[in-house]
């Protein structure tokens, strides 16, 4: 099984940065057959970086109203990703579109995961606020145990 | 009929946010707004009493579409007071970034914003659906456009690899050899999606447009060059604050543009192809002359095409480039600053990006101008809109929406980078 993670954002924007956090922990596990990016959530780059896995999970910061440090888990494989989650500009073709493009084109990696950490503050900065720094231990946690589950075969 | 409303509260495949607003009145269009309410972003303010320096990297956040267009505007801004002008291999790798960003936007508009209009889909999406081998395509030219900015720029989105006098660090040879056969695969989709753009379904509207481009004695024009109309003017880009003046509107937090005497100009791929298509380098001309494109294109609708056009000639020109590239001796430029006033015009995917900026002797920004090309282009896309409107105003409502929405496309807008007022005036009673 050959994974990949993928974290996105801009970590010189506070809560912004979390995706890119959390790919970093989860790197550090040095998970068996697991590589870990960073990415700056443009579609198209997105789309190519996960053509050859068969397994992704990506991290993202989110902004949908809920309470900073929420953690949505979203399955591509049942689910639509809704647009105005990971929307950062109108024109630019960003994560929701990469996914749902990817789907139409019949594109999606075997298994897509897509974690989104509520944000509270998106101001210039380097550290994150107290609920989405403990929402990183969180999905570290959760995604270190699922990926523990699914055995690192030779398939 | 009786007089009626039609509205677009907001319009779908642009940058930014805006909306349209037309009142009929029996026989004729008594109202039409293009509104934009994109709050206004004060850069111009932003940049006085910053390091000259800083300019490039504080505009380029205006957009992340065309950051290039103002990295360059605002780096040839300031090299036209220090006096310094970067040649031989930097100026080559500007074009060669400016050709990233090209094939980057022009795919993104032609594929995933446009076409959709012309092939009856609401989006690219659903477009993937029926036309795999179209998205494909698009996904894979824009990616080269990426890879260009990211080899140049250091990132696909804000390049961080540009300064004032040139490039922190110019890439090794290698690193753009690496990218021919990507480019050459990239001349012929270029060439084909020419080909399929050409043959889409155009309306009937011609208009006599007033174009103004920039134009350069031996390329088609990314960075330099006078500025031209089909008017006949024909100046130096310091004339452009006399040339285009700007005023304010109550429906738009983005400044109109017009000529002295009041008219609307048409700046962007058809202005360019007007008054620059002997510049074009051979494949792209040949593609041009293949689907019968005329020397000059008066059909909005057809920018989509000029657009496809422009995407060969931006590959054709990388080749160029990274075939005779050999590294600079330096990255850059040693630049010091003086006193004065220095201007900077680049040929955004959307048309002229201008800046003008006033430093002091040490280097501070005491003054910012700025004008995108859509705040240019608002004037011309609402003239467009009232003459597009008016014989076909027994259309059913939302056939004329649609339609007039595709009109609005025909300018890929940047509504987010046409907004940024330098006064906010606040009226309290």
């Amino acid at each position: 099984m050959n994974r990949l993670l993928i974290g996105i954002g801009n970590r010189f924007r506070s809560d912004d940065g979390v995706g890119p956090v959390i790919a970093e922990r989860l790197e550090a596990l040095a998970l068996p057959a697991t590589r870990v990016c960073i990415a700056s959530g443009e579609g198209a780059a997105l789309m190519d970086l996960w053509r050859e896995a068969e397994a992704v999970y990506l991290f993202d910061a989110v902004s949908s109203g809920k309470a900073a440090g929420t953690v949505h888990r979203l399955d591509a494989a049942s689910q639509t990703i809704p647009q105005e989650f990971f929307h950062y500009s109108t024109h630019a073709f960003s994560l929701a579109e990469a996914v749902e493009l990817a789907r139409a084109l019949d594109e999606l990696p075997p298994r897509l995961i897509i974690y989104g950490i509520e944000g509270g503050s998106f101001r210039a900065g380097r550290e994150l606020s107290p609920p989405v720094a403990a929402a990183v231990d969180e999905v570290v946690e959760r995604v270190s145990a699922e990926l523990g589950a699914t055995a690192p075969d030779a398939g | 009929m009786t007089s009626k409303t039609i509205k677009v509260d907001y319009i779908a495949r642009v940058e930014g946010e805006g909306a349209l607003y037309i009142k009929l009145d029996k026989n004729r269009v008594e109202e039409l707004q293009l509104r934009i309410f994109e709050p206004p972003r004060f850069f111009e303010a932003f940049l006085e009493g910053r390091d000259f320096r800083e300019a490039p990297d504080i505009t380029a956040r205006i957009c992340g579409i065309c950051p290039v267009a103002y990295l360059m505007s605002a780096c040839h801004a300031m090299e036209w007071i220090t006096g310094d002008h970067p040649d031989g291999a930097i100026r080559e790798l500007r074009r060669l970034l400016y050709c990233g960003e090209w094939i980057e936007s022009h795919v993104l508009h032609i594929y995933m914003l446009h076409a959709p209009d012309f092939l009856g889909y609401p989006d690219a999406i659903t477009l993937a659906k029926d036309h795999p081998e179209l998205v494909k395509r698009a996904l894979r030219l824009k990616k080269i456009g990426n890879q260009l900015m990211t080899v140049l720029g250091g990132r696909e989105i804000h390049p961080i690899n540009i300064k004032v006098g040139g490039f922190y660090k110019a890439p090794t040879r290698a690193r753009l050899e690496a990218l021919v056969p990507d480019l050459e695969w990239a001349l012929e989709a270029a060439k084909e999606t020419v080909r399929v753009v050409a043959g889409l379904p155009f309306p009937d509207f011609e208009q006599d447009y007033d174009f103004m481009a920039l134009h350069h004695p031996d390329e088609y024009p990314f960075n330099e060059g006078r500025l031209v109309s089909s008017a006949g003017l024909d100046l130096g880009i310091e004339d452009y604050d006399n040339t285009l003046i700007e005023e304010h509107v109550a429906h738009s937090t983005s400044l109109h543009s017009n000529t002295p005497g009041g008219s609307p100009v048409h700046l962007g791929p058809l202005a360019r192809y007007a008054l620059n298509r002997d510049r074009l380098h051979p494949g792209a001309r040949q593609a041009a002359d293949a689907v019968g494109l005329g020397e000059v294109v008066s059909n909005p609708f057809k920018s989509i095409i000029v657009r496809a056009v422009e995407v060969v000639y931006a590959v054709e020109e990388a080749l160029r480039i990274i075939r005779a590239y050999n590294p600079p001796a330096e990255p850059a430029l040693a630049v010091t600053p003086r006193a004065g006033t220095g201007y900077g015009a680049t040929e955004a995917p959307r048309g002229i990006c201008y800046h003008r900026y006033t430093i002091n002797a040490e280097g501070i920004i005491e003054n910012a101008k700025i004008v995108a090309p859509t705040s240019v282009n608002q004037s011309m896309i609402e003239s467009d809109l009232r003459e597009y409107v008016q014989p076909r105003m027994d259309l059913p409502e939302d056939q004329l929406r649609y339609e007039c929405e595709q009109a609005i496309r025909n300018y890929d807008p940047c509504i987010s980078c046409s907004c940024h007022f330098l006064d906010l005036t606040v009226e309290r009673t």
